[in-house]
């Protein structure tokens, strides 16, 4: 099938040009979604309602009907988080909402509530103003990740990172280069431009050295490796791949991160904060 | 034979009637019903349905090719489907069906083939978000294209169509299932399977069973999960059953903080399920809880039927029993992995059994007839979650592994140990084999107030290390790892499987390449570089060959031995 196989590749590069032969599995039902080209959102988006009719709901809402569902909507002692009920999100404009306010919901324990058509009409645009956080969104407020010891992150990284690391060296004024949850990040990966890791431009690249059976060594960057094939690109930027299949041809891989992975298992939470706290010191 | 076709062909009038006679003994060219019986038994001439057959063991007992031969397998066509009206014009084009409710088409990222390709009588039936396909399996010619306009919905994937007699249902991402005529592709009638204000989105292929259609949906907002049978001559619900309690006296309501809190609970039914023809029992996963990885308003409960394998009676929608694989998740890791059923011994006794490798790293098996735990073990080494495993199999979640405000480091990321791609188990080495993969991720909580988060809000998901992906062989006796397979590119990404009596285990690599390893060991050895498997092989047998089918992005590739 060798020789098969590279008339499917090139056939397919032909037919598959413009990556949809490169498309990956997407994972999961919920994969996050990837910084792609601004699309549409998926569902509707409500159109804003007007600020003061907003307020004036708020104030009624307060009023009548905080005392079960709590003062923000989010729900109280008796009544449930309106902001993510079914009801709220099926309501186009008053038409489910209204009914239930001024009829009640028996079988569940809520009653009627005397509220006239415009107070409605203002509850339900203060209701329809609200928003949970979901995915993509960000709270308002940021969260102070830097709770851990830098005594013990200082101790920790004498003993186990200053093998590749200096707190003079590459590290100096490491603390004031990142915002302190990639600076976290990047402590775990080591690097390697994940998302949200940030990208460590010191990072050098993964190489490998291609033993061939008659012994001549080939070494380079590690451009593409499968079970069949491996690539390299040399020092002069020339791109060399071999066949492994049903060959003496032996590979080595040099990747500048592999301490980085071989950490994984081997972390703790509390490491990694104490390491992070004391990295952020260092400016 | 239409005018499309004849134009398709650039006939002649004599050469027409020379192919209008080879018509008359090639009745195999016109869409030709499927019985439902078909999809009772193990599929060889036809792959009828989500997994081939009800077990979901994706094995065939074809063995054309097989590791003695498969040298010599080839590729016989590729095809790449139009996904526009626009591609499709011109005199060689396909008729182009258009449906769907909305006024205007939502723009939406462009499709690719994530689920089941039908093979009934020498046609293949293709889906993707919005779009449905008739393709002639022999060389690979569209005969017709169905194009649904969408109103939106998360369009994350189709699992594929269901057939019954002459008819086609498949789901779209916003929530309508249709069925189409599977002959021409017209539209027989369209049905709402869920609200989408409440952000459902529907891809599952539906099952038919008998004369129901099973028909699951999907949500990430806080809505309850639920399965529908429906009528599938006429559309009309048979019966739905909700995965989480929605009344006062509902069983598992004591396992949530309010009836309110398990209303909007989740345990989607995402995933098609496997069907036990002796107990009658429809046997399907469900996914996390709701909101996912906030839990305090759920309540310390189980926060029952989420993350469950559940063994409904087809008939009357009631369940008989529950399996839970993880109590009370926080990570979003669902447990919508194909429930694979398996007959045979366990501790020396033979067994009618399910098994499943769940996203959140454990291997289980459990009794399909009654429910009952046989074995949990841990496939995925990284998955650092977990305190142990308690007295019924169950994994106990460690609250330290949650997401925090500072950070937690925690395998898997939200990709999980494995997810959908479906496994296979063959018979004949009595493994069972998955794509799985260990990869972490540092979780942050970026909303404290815990009130205000819905769905998969509330966390940052930051992926920091990824030791890589591979084929993994499961002895369900024991439940230890007979082989694993590691990936050499590295990369954790990877389809489905299929197994063969041919002594073939068929998957992809995560490098672009579409391989058959070997199922006793794990080596591959046959591989065709065909860039990104996108769906899980299958197998069948036309005119006397056998063929092998899958999917990368939108284009089909079929291999076969050269005669």
């Amino acid at each position: 099938m060798r020789d098969h196989g590279s008339i499917v590749s090139r056939a397919l590069c032909v037919l598959l040009l413009g990556g949809l032969g490169l498309r990956g599995v997407a994972y999961g039902q919920q994969a996050p979604p990837k910084a792609a080209p601004a699309r549409p959102p998926s569902y509707p988006v409500r159109a804003e309602g007007d600020p003061a009719k907003i307020e004036r709901g708020k104030q009624t809402f307060s009023a009548n009907c905080s005392f079960c569902h709590g003062s923000d909507a989010r729900g109280g002692e008796t009544g449930p988080n309106l902001v993510r009920s079914q009801i709220v999100l099926d309501d186009k404009n008053g038409e489910l909402i209204g009914e239930i306010i001024k009829n009640g919901l028996p079988g569940r324990g809520m009653p009627p509530i005397s509220i006239d058509a415009e107070g409605i009409e203002n509850v339900v645009a203060f209701l329809h103003s609200l928003q949970n956080v979901q995915r993509g969104m960000s709270t308002a407020a940021p969260i102070d990740i830097l709770v851990g010891d830098a005594g013990a992150g200082e101790t920790y990284f004498k003993a186990n990172c200053v093998k590749c690391h200096s707190a003079t060296g590459d590290f100096a004024g490491i603390g004031g280069k990142y915002p302190p949850k990639t600076l976290q990040n990047l402590v775990v990966s080591g690097g390697g431009g994940q998302r949200g890791g940030g990208t460590a431009s010191h990072v050098p690249p993964t190489m490998a050295v291609v033993t061939l059976a008659s012994g001549e060594k080939v070494e380079g960057r590690l451009a593409r490796r499968d079970a069949f094939f491996v690539s390299v690109i040399t020092a002069d930027g020339s791109r060399r791949t071999f066949p492994l299949e049903g060959t003496k041809t032996k590979v080595e891989v040099k990747n500048p991160l592999q301490a980085h992975l071989d950490m994984l298992p081997k972390w703790t939470d509390s490491d990694i904060h104490n390491v992070t706290r004391y990295l952020s010191t260092l400016k | 034979m239409t005018g499309w076709m004849m134009r398709r062909l650039g006939m002649t009038a004599v050469a027409s009637l020379a192919f209008v006679a080879a018509l008359l003994v090639a009745p195999m060219m016109s869409a030709q019903g499927l019985d439902p019986a078909t999809l009772l038994k193990p599929p060889t001439d036809s792959w009828p349905s989500y997994a081939g057959d009800y077990t979901q063991r994706r094995y065939s007992t074809l063995k054309q090719i097989n590791q003695g031969n498969i040298k010599n397998l080839a590729l016989q066509w590729i095809d790449t489907l139009p996904v526009t009206a626009a591609q499709a014009n011109g005199p060689d084009a396909p008729p182009t069906i258009i449906g769907g409710v909305a006024e205007k088409t939502v723009p939406v990222a462009p499709p690719h083939v994530g689920g089941v390709i039908l093979e009934v009588n020498g046609i293949l039936y293709v889906s993707a978000p919005d779009n449905a396909w008739a393709v002639d399996a022999r060389d690979g010619t569209v005969l017709w294209h169905y194009f649904w306009k969408t109103r939106g919905g998360t369009h994350i994937g189709n699992r594929g169509m269901a057939m019954y007699k002459d008819w086609l249902y498949f789901e779209t991402p916003d929530d309508y299932l249709v069925s189409l005529d599977a002959k021409t592709g017209k539209e027989r009638w369209h049905k709402e399977i869920s609200d989408f204000n409440q952000e459902y989105f529907s891809t599952p292929a539906p099952i038919v069973v008998g004369d129901h259609l099973l028909v699951g949906t999907g949500d990430d907002l806080d809505s309850p999960g639920f399965l529908q049978s429906f009528d599938p001559v006429t559309g009309d619900l048979q019966w739905k059953y909700y995965t989480v309690p929605m009344q006062k006296g509902d069983p598992g309501l004591d396992s949530w903080k309010s009836l309110d809190a398990a209303r909007h609970g989740g345990a989607q039914v995402w995933i098609p399920g496997s069907y036990d023809p002796e107990t009658h029992l429809y046997i399907f996963p469900t996914g996390n809880p709701t909101p996912a990885y906030t839990n305090s308003t759920r309540g310390p409960g189980d926060n029952l039927y989420t993350c469950s394998i559940i063994a409904l009676n087809v008939d009357t929608g009631k369940m008989a029993w529950y399996y839970q694989t993880s109590p009370h998740d926080t990570h979003d890791w669902d447990s919508t992995q194909a429930p694979v059923l398996v007959d045979g011994a366990f501790k020396g006794k033979p067994r009618k059994m399910v098994l499943q490798a769940a996203r959140n790293g454990y291997f289980f098996v459990v009794d399909r007839v009654t429910g009952e735990h046989l074995l949990t073990s841990k496939f995925s080494n990284a998955a650092n979650w977990a305190k142990g495993i308690d007295e019924t199999g169950r994994p106990v979640r460690d609250p330290a592994k949650d997401m925090s405000p500072a950070g937690t480091l925690i395998s898997p990321d939200n990709g999980g140990a494995t997810n959908w791609p479906p496994p296979s188990y063959s018979p004949d080495t009595g493994l069972f084999y998955l794509p799985s993969r260990e990869v972490y991720a540092m979780y942050y909580q970026t909303e404290t107030d815990e009130r205000r988060v819905a769905g998969l809000g509330g966390k940052e998901e930051d992926p920091v290390g990824n030791l890589g992906g591979a084929i993994t062989a499961i002895d369900y006796k024991t439940g230890k790892i007979a082989w694993q397979y590691r990936f050499p590119s590295g990369g954790a990404g990877i389809s489905g499987l299929l197994t063969t009596a041919g002594g073939l285990l068929f998957g992809s690599d995560s490098a672009g390449n579409f391989v058959a390893y070997d199922p006793a060991k794990g080596m591959p050895i046959w591989h065709a570089r065909i860039g990104g498997v996108s769906n899980a092989p299958e197998t069948y047998l036309l005119d006397g060959r056998q063929y092998v089918l899958v999917a990368a992005g939108t284009s089909l590739v079929a291999f076969a031995l050269n005669p």
